[in-house]
């Protein structure tokens, strides 16, 4: 008898000890669950719906040469990301799509189209200068024969007129150093300082650099630096005079003593904010503010086809098709 | 094949000097339509536009060459303009705004291909819905 309560009280310590046993692999079961699951929460809620996902336009290219796409859905509460510190980095596009920021009709804040609230203050010289243009656009577009642009030519365009030109997708880059815009037209790249670098001086007819007396620049000299996390301001001075380019396509001029005042701020993640005021007192009697572009975000790969101005194609453009259309 | 000429043409000066010095809006008939049915002798798909020529008999059996041009290759490229979109011999019909001058030039505004593909102007190319 003694034996088989042994043998009970054996089995039910068996039984106790395997239960806590179960009950302890049970546990430790439960214990997993609840950690996975606490870091999924804190997951979550770190990370709003739609961090992982991108919002630029969607492409698409078998062999991996996705075309440009501009109709893309908009920014929104839901799928807004936060704005990364000190990085204008991207494949960046006019919100406005592929014609946003063309600017044939002049400056997107000031088109050149006769209305009062885009008169500009012009000093004499500048005025006079203007009306010495002869340009294919606005409201004092000429005859295509009598076009002086130097576009024409395939002449470089100058700061600031490369941002007042068939702005399309933009690439920027960046490292410690330096921010480098690539523009779409005619594949001309721009570099702004942030290592600290002191602007130069502007003298008349070129800058100041170490006691030196430098060569004025077609792109300027430029630097920057971040104002805040988000925005980078960038004073440009140095540029080329006004008998070599002009401020955009409409004819206005600009000088070579102009300082220019960029102002990128990354808006959020997929939306940056490209603005620009020039202070020209040559050809102005006042800074003026000549562009505030949004532009969106785009898919990096995206193939973005070469817009370049060759002299022999403009020639051949002119001339062949010229001739034969001028013949009945 | 007889191709067969819609026109409404705006009546101008013919000026003696060759027209594309490369041009801006000025040059042509806002808001005019022309559509053309015709021929193609010769597609250019380079710098700085798009360039279609071709022959378009008149009823009176006058062939005119026309020259008719769009956007640079990389800003028509979405509104589906290849570099084999046209080949000489190619039965097109275009509607055109035409030059001011009565010159049988103009821009694209819409293209139906020899094989029925439309293909429209600039305007074509789809962009963000307005007011964002």
């Amino acid at each position: 008898m003694f034996r088989a309560l042994l043998r009970a009280d054996f089995q039910r310590d068996r039984t106790t000890r395997d239960s806590k046993r179960h009950l302890r692999g049970g546990s430790t079961m439960l214990n997993r669950v609840l950690v996975v699951t606490a870091g999924l929460l804190i997951v979550a809620l770190a990370f709003p719906a739609g961090t992982f996902a991108q919002n630029y336009p969607r492409t698409s290219s078998a062999d991996g040469w996705p075309a440009p796409v501009w109709n893309y859905p908009p920014i929104t509460d839901q799928n807004r990301k936060p704005a990364p510190r000190h990085d204008l980095t991207g494949t960046w596009g006019p919100v406005g799509g592929h014609m946003g920021g063309v600017q044939a009709g002049g400056v997107l804040a000031k088109p050149n189209n006769g209305r009062p609230e885009n008169q500009l203050p012009y000093t004499p010289y500048g005025l006079e200068l203007y009306r010495s243009h002869k340009p294919a656009e606005g409201i004092d577009a000429v005859l295509p024969a009598d076009n002086t642009d130097p576009r024409n030519k395939c002449e470089p365009l100058g700061v600031p007129r490369y941002n007042h030109y068939n702005i399309r997708l933009t690439q920027i880059f960046q490292d410690e150093t330096k921010v480098v815009i690539l523009y779409h037209y005619d594949n001309r790249w721009r570099v702004i300082w942030t290592d600290g670098r002191k602007l130069p001086t502007l003298l008349d007819g070129g800058v100041e650099i170490d006691g030196q007396f430098r060569e004025q620049r077609i792109f300027g000299y430029s630097v920057g630096r971040w104002v805040d996390d988000h925005t980078l301001e960038v004073q440009t001075i140095g540029t080329y005079p006004e008998d070599r380019v002009w401020l955009d396509s409409t004819g206005r001029p600009i000088s070579d003593q102009v300082r220019v005042t960029e102002t990128f701020r990354r808006v959020d993640h997929d939306t940056l904010e490209w603005s620009e005021t020039i202070d020209d007192p040559k050809v102005y009697t006042r800074p003026w503010e000549t562009m505030r572009l949004p532009m969106r975000l785009h898919d990096p790969r995206t193939d973005i086809m070469e817009y370049y101005c060759s002299p022999a194609e403009a020639e051949n453009y002119n001339k062949f098709f010229g001739n034969d259309a001028s013949q009945k | 094949m007889r191709g067969r000429l819609v026109i409404v043409l705006a009546v101008g000066v013919l000026l003696s000097v060759p027209l594309f010095a490369h041009h801006g809006g000025a040059a042509f008939d806002i808001g005019k339509s022309v559509t053309l049915t015709g021929t193609v002798t010769q597609w250019v798909y380079s710098n700085p536009h798009l360039l279609l020529t071709l022959d378009v008999k008149g009823e009176d059996g006058t062939v005119v060459k026309w020259l008719v041009e769009t956007q640079a290759p990389g800003i028509m490229y979405p509104a589906g303009y290849r570099k084999d979109s046209f080949k000489p011999g190619d039965e097109v019909t275009v509607t055109v705004e035409p030059v001011k001058n009565g010159r049988p030039i103009g821009r694209i505004q819409k293209v139906v291909l020899a094989n029925g593909t439309t293909l429209g102007g600039i305007n074509s190319v789809p962009i963000p819905p307005a007011g964002r």
